[in-house]
């Protein structure tokens, strides 16, 4: 009992983190099919916000609540920026996006080596989230409940916007039926460019919870963005609640499979399933149905 | 779509093919030094890979970021093979250093089959092809395609990484294997039989070219193309386009073992830094620059590309990353057809007459007879257009 309570703790903690680094990503990615290989840099870029902003005003408390809706701000604006200069004109080509954005993460990664230095930089972690917390009989430490509580505030407010706004309507229209929507007078461009923003800050959100857990280096976005893309694809597009469903999922596949055997193995393991769940479900666990023919 | 179909003409394609044999089999020997020969010769290797990438993803449309894992299994098959050999050379135990180093001091079963040179070449070529059919067999047939293959091929990619790197013991983790001192028997530190590999690679190169060339000609290869532009029409002409794909997937994966399997005694080691997300990416970029859906465009994409990066990045270490995203972003968005269709572009304006030749109203307006126009007309226009 006292194991399957820990790998259940373990798996929600391991979720928690690849739904808060996909969800802006199943976001971008539902709303307009765009792989945005540069998500993991915005990741990347949030976790640097995180740190100036704690250079700045010093109290590590402060800071980090200061530093989540900056970096919501930061990864928005660069958002917004990859969508003007970029994205905008090869929403025809995604395969070709893909490769753009590469392009730009090998920048950003590049400029965070020669502004911040290649060795990781050393994030605080505020005092009222050190020590630990017993739950389910395990100990686990107060930094995993604050990123669950901030995936669940996020997560949350997105499906608020989506459901009850007027914004949300246009998104989930766009999603359903691009032409339809524009003939019904909703403007794709705008929408579109929101959507990237909304996406985009979430990731910058994301990488100021995880310098919490991990360290802070240029690469810190690479490490994750495969995982955040094996969640998208297995949750399907256009939907959140396939996301957080597929991110539990994996999260605790990936404990109680580490149980057994070591972390390396599992991950193996993981994608096999994955890909064998995709025989099942080839458009992942949840799809909007349309009309059209792909 | 880029340059349709950009089949060159018999003739082309076999003075083109012949003129790359010429310039690596013969030039570059005679005008490099052992040092540039042998960093050429790697680059061979990236060219390899990247003839197999043009023909998935150039003609076939399968964007594939995981070939890295098929260059990782021929390279870790063949510097499997080198060590083993290694081993019993010197009189040895026949259990590769590393392992009486970090293992138990015994060689694990499934590195025994490994000891036969038959076996490795084999394996070589038959695991990748055989993993990229048994993948693209469960991914095509189910329909799932563009950008869920690209991630579900760098899923595989940083998977088999992790795996590598885990296994400590028997694969070497991120110092991958090393220290290769002879290649079949012949010793890697003589000068004369690095020329002999280099000559090798480069062969194989010239071939993977034929190949591809011969592969552009026939009905499968159209069949691939329309299958990238078309699928949903192939499929009704009574096609499997699943059936398509997954061969054109499994060339390019064994293309990729086998320039792996080069790699390993060329450049002496094989670790995850060379096949990882980011190298199986970089070898997609140049494809991209050259031009993915020809010929000749991934080949010397890949040299020019793998080139560049050294030499760049030895007087300019972080401006390369720069150099190379910027490239990458530029290529990508405003010449998707790449350097080729640039080179096409330009022969298409020097050969067709000039669009503005047959109403001269810029002459006209400065009130200049019209023979005077037609005798300022470029050269290489046809002279019956000028004096009909």
């Amino acid at each position: 009992m006292d194991v399957i309570g820990s790998q259940l703790v373990a798996g929600v903690s391991i979720g928690s983190v690849l739904l808060l680094v996909a969800i802006g990503l199943s976001l971008t990615f539902g709303q307009m099919g765009v792989i945005n290989m540069a998500h993991g840099e915005f990741i990347m870029a949030g976790a640097y916000t995180a740190y100036v902003v704690q250079q700045i005003l010093g109290d590590a408390g402060l800071s980090l609540l200061v530093a989540l809706p900056v970096a919501f701000a930061v990864g928005g604006a660069l958002g917004a920026l990859l969508e003007q200069l970029l994205v905008r004109h090869m929403y025809h080509r995604p395969l070709d996006t893909l490769l753009a954005t590469f392009g730009v993460s090998l920048v950003l990664q590049q400029l965070a080596r020669d502004i911040f230095g290649a060795p990781a930089v050393d994030v605080r972690t505020p005092s009222w989230l050190q020590g630990n917390v017993e739950v389910l009989g395990t100990v686990v430490p107060w930094t995993r409940l604050f990123i669950l509580g901030v995936v669940v505030v996020a997560v949350g407010g997105l499906a608020l916007l989506l459901t009850t706004t007027a914004l949300g309507r246009r998104i989930r229209a766009v999603v359903l039926n691009r032409q339809l929507a524009e003939t019904s007078g909703i403007s794709t461009r705008a929408t579109d460019r929101l959507t990237f923003v909304i996406g985009s800050g979430l990731a910058g959100v994301a990488g100021v919870v995880l310098t919490l857990v991990g360290s802070t280096g240029p690469t810190l976005g690479t490490g994750y963005i495969v995982d955040a893309f094996l969640v998208v694809v297995a949750g399907g597009i256009g939907q959140i609640r396939g996301a957080v469903l597929a991110a539990f999922g994996l999260g605790l596949l990936q404990a109680f499979v580490e149980l057994s055997t070591t972390a390396s193995i599992a991950k193996f393991l993981i994608l096999v399933i994955v890909v064998a769940f995709l025989q099942v479900r080839p458009q992942g666990l949840f799809t909007v149905r349309t009309r059209s023919l792909a | 779509m880029t340059g349709g179909l950009g089949v060159p003409s018999r003739r082309n394609a076999l003075a083109g093919t012949g003129a790359l044999a010429l310039v690596l089999l013969v030039v570059a020997p005679l005008m490099l030094s052992d040092f540039r020969l042998a960093l050429l010769g790697k680059f061979i290797c990236f060219a390899i890979v990247a003839v197999g990438i043009g023909i998935a993803w150039g003609r076939g449309g399968m964007l594939t970021l995981g070939q890295g894992v098929f260059f990782g299994i021929g390279g870790y098959a063949m510097a499997m093979h080198l060590k083993l050999a290694d081993a019993e050379l010197n009189g040895g135990s026949g259990v590769p250093d590393f392992m009486l180093l970090y293992g138990d001091g015994t060689v694990p079963g499934w590195w025994e089959p490994f000891r036969s040179p038959l076996f490795t070449l084999l394996a070589v070529v038959a695991l990748p092809a055989l993993l990229a059919t048994a993948l693209g067999l469960a991914i095509f047939k189910r329909r799932i395609k563009g950008a869920y293959f690209a991630i579900l091929s760098q899923a595989m990619v940083a998977a088999f990484v992790v795996l590598l790197v885990g296994q400590q013991q028997t694969t070497g983790g991120t110092n991958g294997l090393n220290g290769f001192r002879s290649f079949f028997g012949y010793s890697l530190s003589d000068p004369a039989n690095r020329l002999t590999l280099y000559y090798l690679a480069a062969g194989i190169l010239v071939a993977a070219v034929a190949l591809s060339a011969a592969l552009q000609r026939s009905r499968f290869g159209e069949l691939l193309v329309a299958t990238r532009d078309a699928e949903e029409r192939v499929r009704f002409l009574g096609y499997d386009p699943a059936l398509v794909k997954t061969v054109a997937f499994a060339l390019a994966a064994a293309l990729a073992g086998v320039a792996g399997a080069l790699f390993v005694p060329i450049v002496g080691i094989i670790s995850p830094a060379d096949i990882g997300v980011v190298p199986s990416i970089v070898f997609i970029v140049g494809v991209a620059v050259g031009g993915r859906a020809g010929l000749f465009g991934p080949v010397l994409g890949a040299i020019g590309v793998a080139w560049a990066e050294t030499s760049l990045s030895e007087a300019f270490p972080s401006f390369w990353s720069y150099f190379q995203g910027a490239l990458l972003i530029a290529v990508i968005a405003l010449l998707p057809g790449g350097a080729a269709s640039l080179v096409d572009r330009l022969r298409e304006r020097a050969t067709s007459p000039r669009r503005g030749a047959s109403s001269p109203p810029a002459a006209g307006a400065a009130g200049t007879p019209a023979p005077a126009a037609a005798a300022s007309t470029p050269a290489d226009r046809p002279a019956e257009e000028v004096h009909p």
